[in-house]
């Protein structure tokens, strides 16, 4: 069966080195709905597709970003049951950190306690690696912040990036259209534009979502999480944010 | 005979104009028989935060100690030192793990915030903040150094005048006292770095 022989254990390297389960758990990912996120000046924004599998279920009650902590959301591409119960456990340890610090969690500091339960699960016996690869976008004392966290338990920072289904392609539209000084405004704009290139059909309110952070204030005082908010919704609250 | 003054101790903090200063006395004693005069209840944690524990002598050094490993973790981990109220907020849960078989300390926290505002803290051996804007104190008579601070202390006093304020709160607030004296020591932390001073006091 060549590779698959050393696939039963995902625990176990073949001889060339590789975690065969982690690279099929990375495939899994990039099979997944498509996720993208911009770093902005003055905010993060992440958005993601949102297709149903029927015009008959009900829109409004799935939701595939979800809020971390007041100051942090996820976005991802990959198996949504796992994403929950990635998301439960960020949660968990973003309260712990409160709890003995009361001070929210730093982003840096959430990507990697996640990234971490992710890596157990590459070694750990009788469980697989989680199916999803997670966009975590936040602000903190540092500014806004990009982080994308693999099945593997890496983790990367980023300006701008994409996962899932069309990755290399949106990935490669955002180099393009990526610029330093962009604004929040410019940064949903060029995100519904990604997510539009490569979407199957027509891009409507019901078949994304998107989620922003924005501060007039670097300090991090007085900013609010738009979350979720339906695409065809963005413009107007654009106009008056 | 409460074991929060089996072996006596006296700590104040106080807060200036963009300074705080923090101070404890020297005597280490079991009960009324003085063993050691060099005995210093205040820690440092960082440069912009430090840390005084009255109470028992043991379990001070005990979570100066584990104070002083979860300071060094965190440092690490997030490359950066612990504000004096994120600090004090971790002071807190680790007292309040211990919540039915306490550490028999009440720690006093003071230092200056990245913004350079000034903070001081007190705590009961459970972790219960008590944060002030003025003046706070610890050890087993603190009666008589609270009635010091508050004929002593004024608002918005420069460094050398803090000193001067913390040193004769304490040496007055400790002649009342047999289980702590014996001189003091006093720190001072102000933006552009801290002084340490011993202070001399009645060795009797």
């Amino acid at each position: 069966m060549g590779d698959s022989a050393y696939s039963f254990s995902l625990t176990t390297f073949s001889p060339s080195g590789k975690l065969l389960q982690i690279e099929y758990a990375l495939t899994a990912v990039a099979s997944g709905a498509t996720s993208l996120g911009i770093k902005a000046t003055n905010g993060v924004v992440i958005a993601t597709e949102k297709k149903l599998p029927s015009i008959l279920v009900d829109e409004e009650s799935v939701k595939k970003t979800s809020l971390v902590t007041p100051n942090t959301g996820v976005a991802y591409s990959g198996m949504g049951p796992d994403s929950r119960v990635l998301v439960r456990k960020a949660r968990k340890l973003a309260q712990t950190y409160y709890r003995m610090y009361k001070e929210q969690i730093p982003v840096s500091q959430l990507v990697r306690e996640t990234a971490t339960v992710m890596q157990e699960s590459t070694q750990q016996g009788g469980v697989r690696p989680f199916g999803v690869s997670l966009l975590v976008a936040g602000y903190d004392e540092l500014g806004p912040q990009l982080y994308q966290v693999d099945p593997s338990g890496s983790y990367f920072a980023w300006k701008a990036s994409a996962i899932g289904k069309n990755m290399v392609n949106a990935k490669t539209f955002l180099e393009k259209r990526y610029n330093e000084e962009m604004e929040l405004e410019d940064a949903i704009h060029t995100a519904l534009l990604t997510l539009k290139e490569g979407f199957e059909g027509q891009i409507s309110g019901n078949n994304i979502e998107i989620t922003w952070r924005k501060s007039s204030n670097f300090q991090g005082a007085d900013f609010k999480l738009t979350l979720p908010k339906t695409c065809c919704k963005t413009a107007q609250r654009l106009r008056c944010a | 005979m409460s074991i929060m003054s089996y072996n006596g101790s006296a700590i104040i903090a106080m807060v200036g104009k963009d300074c705080v200063a923090i101070c404890s006395d020297l005597r280490f004693g079991v009960q009324h028989q003085t063993l050691a005069t060099d005995f210093k209840k205040i820690f440092k944690i960082n440069d912009e935060c430090y840390v005084g524990l009255s109470g028992l002598g043991s379990d001070m050094q005990t979570l100066r100690q584990r104070f002083v490993f979860r300071h060094n973790l965190y440092k690490l981990r997030e490359d950066r030192n612990m504000k004096p109220s994120t600090f004090a907020n971790m002071v807190s849960a680790v007292l309040y793990e211990k919540r039915f078989g306490p550490y028999f300390c009440e720690p006093v926290i003071a230092g200056l915030e990245p913004d350079g505002t000034p903070y001081i803290t007190g705590m009961d051996l459970l972790g219960a903040m008590a944060p002030a804007s003025d003046f706070v104190v610890a050890g087993d008579n603190t009666e008589s150094l609270f009635g010091a601070c508050e004929s002593f202390w004024r608002p918005d006093m420069n460094p050398e005048e803090l000193f001067e304020t913390i040193s004769q709160c304490l040496l007055s607030g400790v002649n009342r006292d047999c289980l702590a004296g014996w001189g003091g020591v006093v720190t001072v932390i102000t933006k552009d770095g801290q002084f340490t001073r011993s202070l001399k006091g009645r060795m009797d």
